[in-house]
């Protein structure tokens, strides 16, 4: 997995509460096999002015000059600022690739939807929650400035504007330390195996029902 | 000391380890697998030289993609018409053979929706920790389960751990008294919480629902309500095992006999909260002041009484949620103010994970029997969530009520309740469906959902707008 220590990027404002999975990624994409090539349908339903779908040469599709990601000021934004219960609706980790490969490595909301914030920390992305009234300032300060950057520092917890202001974040300890470190889940609850296969023992005793063999027939 | 909570005794059950920060390695008892979300967990086991943990903890079954249409289906996986859907499919069957995973394939009887045959089957069982890849998996909180969606990448984790790393969620205690009117049904029910909560009133949570009106309501209806705790924003939604559940699972193929049987049961009747149990948010509601709900807009808090009228932008708490009812006008092509019964339906969807079970099916064709469809509505489909549910319903002879009033009767899937196979709406189509998400292009781009409950549903067809099916 891709380390995270701290990120300076440009900020890209998307000034919508609930912005749920089906929009960040359509299901048409949801076809694919593969962790790969979403990002160019990222928010696809919105950013384009065709129906999207798998396979396509998107840059030949027609674009939505009203969208923001769209906008030659956000160009190349790894930053996206976002409203409460973002991701919020289908579990489909295409969402956080689809705005990992479109180059999002942080999202900053003030809430999210449970499984997608948990999604991110899986694919290197850190999901940023502040109180709502500095998301607000953070829109207010990126809409008046272009070329709006941030520091989002993760070993320090805090998010730091262009003047200097630091708004400091919450991030539990395992996750922040998985990220920092580039760490495998699996790899790291692997080695916890003895505690795994005692547990089964355990509830074997107290649940056997659960451990019976499935009829292959 | 206070009493538990259901959740903090089946969380309780199955931590393996605790660490410092409060995350816990969480033991899985049952995974679902369906072909959208596993191939990239397939994928990085085998990538990475691993095996499956416990083989059978693990049960898949094609039903997102999958052709409902009676002659594409009857091909098999190699008539899929759409290459794509074909390649998912094909791969889950490839690897649940090269891993050994029982499969329940397109055209098994047991196939259909993962969270219809997990229970059907009895491969849930209450007290069991069910995870999915995909949010709906809330819905066999039904049986005194802590069950919920993850991630691809958990899913691979589970495959091969048999755990997840998890925090444990705060408790909230969704409780509804008294007694349902005549007409109204579990998905009024938990429309109506949806609408008072809102779509992120649940985040953090994992949402017990209590009170008489659950007591009373069948454990279908309780998976239709647990089903939608996800668009209530928790993870997890659960009821209490009673009578009922235990009832639910004798004689089901996978369920425990014998000695076992007597063994699970006793543990089952353990599975509610204590009298002392303590929740960190409580909602209760009257069952009684709940009406038939409809959708009007793009999140399923958009929802209102059938009775009631589109809410105006003056209606709306904040600039936030303006902005997003203006929004929402504007997809939906409604005027604030105007009257739900107004709204007229291009096309009707009766199926999902919410509502595909039998007794779903009974409603809407008690509603549909000896009617017509309005000539006005292009189509309405019927998609029973279960090869065994469609077996069942045609035993009954309902599949004959609805193919008589000119609806579709269709082979098993998610159909059009997300529109990854053919079962889609044009835009701007409005359809009353009764599935759970009324998102943005959800069933078609540009298409315009309606959630509601079967029986509205079928009553929407026959006269072509949303009517109150207590008075139809
Ligand atoms: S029926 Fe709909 S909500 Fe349920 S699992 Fe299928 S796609 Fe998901």
């Amino acid at each position: 997995m891709q380390k995270f220590t701290v990120v300076k990027g440009l900020v890209a404002p998307l000034d919508r509460a609930n912005v749920d999975t089906d929009q960040i990624i359509p299901k048409q994409f949801l076809k694919s096999i593969k962790r790969t090539g979403f990002g160019v349908n990222l928010f696809d339903e919105w950013r384009y002015l065709d129906e999207g779908y798998p396979g396509q040469d998107s840059s030949k599709r027609p674009i939505n000059p009203d969208f923001v990601l769209n906008q030659p000021r956000y160009q190349g934004a790894s930053v996206l600022l976002a409203r409460q219960n973002f991701g919020c609706g289908s579990s489909r980790e295409h969402a956080p690739w689809a705005l990992n490969e479109y180059g999002f490595r942080v999202v900053i909301a003030s809430s999210y939807a449970d499984i997608f914030f948990n999604n991110c920390f899986k694919n290197g992305m850190l999901p940023v929650i502040l109180p709502e009234e500095q998301v607000d300032q953070l829109f207010r300060e990126c809409l008046a400035s272009e070329g709006y950057e941030i520091t989002v520092d993760l070993e320090k917890r805090q998010v730091v504007t262009p003047s200097g202001e630091a708004f400091a974040f919450e991030v539990d300890d395992f996750r922040r330390h998985c990220l920092l470190n580039g760490l495998d889940d699996i790899g790291l609850t692997l080695q916890e195996g003895d505690a795994i296969r005692a547990f089964e023992a355990k509830a074997q005793q107290a649940r056997p029902w659960v451990f019976n063999a499935l009829d292959r027939t | 000391m206070a009493g538990k909570t259901l959740y903090d005794k089946l969380w309780d059950d199955h931590v393996v380890t605790q660490r410092d920060d409060g995350s816990c390695l969480i033991y899985i008892d049952r995974q679902l697998l369906h072909e959208v979300t596993s191939p990239q967990a397939f994928e990085g086991l085998k990538l990475a030289g691993r095996k499956p943990w416990r083989l059978d903890a693990n049960v898949a079954t094609p039903d997102h993609n999958v052709p409902t249409d009676k002659a594409e289906r009857a091909g098999g996986v190699a008539a899929i018409a759409d290459e794509t859907s074909r390649i998912q499919v094909q791969t889950l069957d490839d690897n649940c053979r090269d891993f050994g995973v029982v499969e329940f394939t397109i055209n098994d009887v047991r196939q259909g929706i993962v969270h219809v045959v997990g229970p059907e089957q009895g491969l849930t069982l209450p007290g069991m920790t069910v995870v999915c890849g995909d949010s709906h998996t809330a819905t066999h909180g039904a049986f005194a389960c802590l069950a919920h969606g993850i991630g691809t990448s958990e899913v691979e984790h589970v495959l091969a751990t048999q755990c997840l790393i998890q925090k444990k969620s705060k408790n909230m205690l969704v409780r509804v008294d008294g007694e349902l009117g005549p007409g109204v049904t579990p998905k009024d029910v938990v429309l109506a919480i949806i609408g008072k909560i809102g779509t992120a009133g649940g985040n953090g949570h994992a949402i017990e629902f209590g009170g008489q009106v659950f007591r009373d309501m069948s454990m279908e209806g309780r998976m239709t309500v647990c089903n939608m705790a996800i668009e209530a924003g928790a993870r997890v939604g659960m009821v209490a095992a009673d009578d009922k559940t235990i009832e639910y699972f004798k004689g089901k193929p996978y369920a425990p006999n014998g000695e076992q049987w007597e063994a699970a049961v006793a543990y089952w009747q353990t599975l509610h909260s204590d009298a002392d149990a303590v929740f960190d948010t409580v909602v209760v509601m009257d069952g009684a002041e709940i009406e038939p709900q409809v959708s009007w807009g793009t999140s399923p808090e958009m929802v209102v009484a059938i009775n009631d009228n589109v809410p105006t932008p003056e209606d709306a708490v904040d600039a936030v949620q303006r902005n997003s009812y203006e929004r929402a006008y504007q997809y939906m092509g409604l005027k604030p103010g105007q009257k739900i019964t107004d709204i007229y339906l291009d096309r009707v969807f009766i199926g999902s994970c919410t509502n595909s079970r039998i007794e779903d099916l009974r409603a809407a064709a008690a509603v549909a029997k000896g009617r017509k469809v309005a000539s006005s509505i292009k189509q309405a489909m019927v998609v029973p969530g279960s090869g065994l549910v469609k077996q069942q319903a045609e035993a009954e002879g309902l599949d004959k009520v609805f193919i008589d009033a000119g609806f579709q009767w269709r082979e098993p899937g998610c159909s059009m309740c997300l529109a990854m196979n053919a079962d889609k709406l044009g835009s701007g189509e409005h359809c009353a469906s009764t599935s759970n998400r009324n998102f943005e292009g959800r069933q078609g781009n540009g298409g315009r959902t309606h959630l509601v409950s079967p029986a509205m549903a079928a009553a929407a067809a026959i006269a072509g707008h949303f009517v109150d099916v207590r008075h139809f």
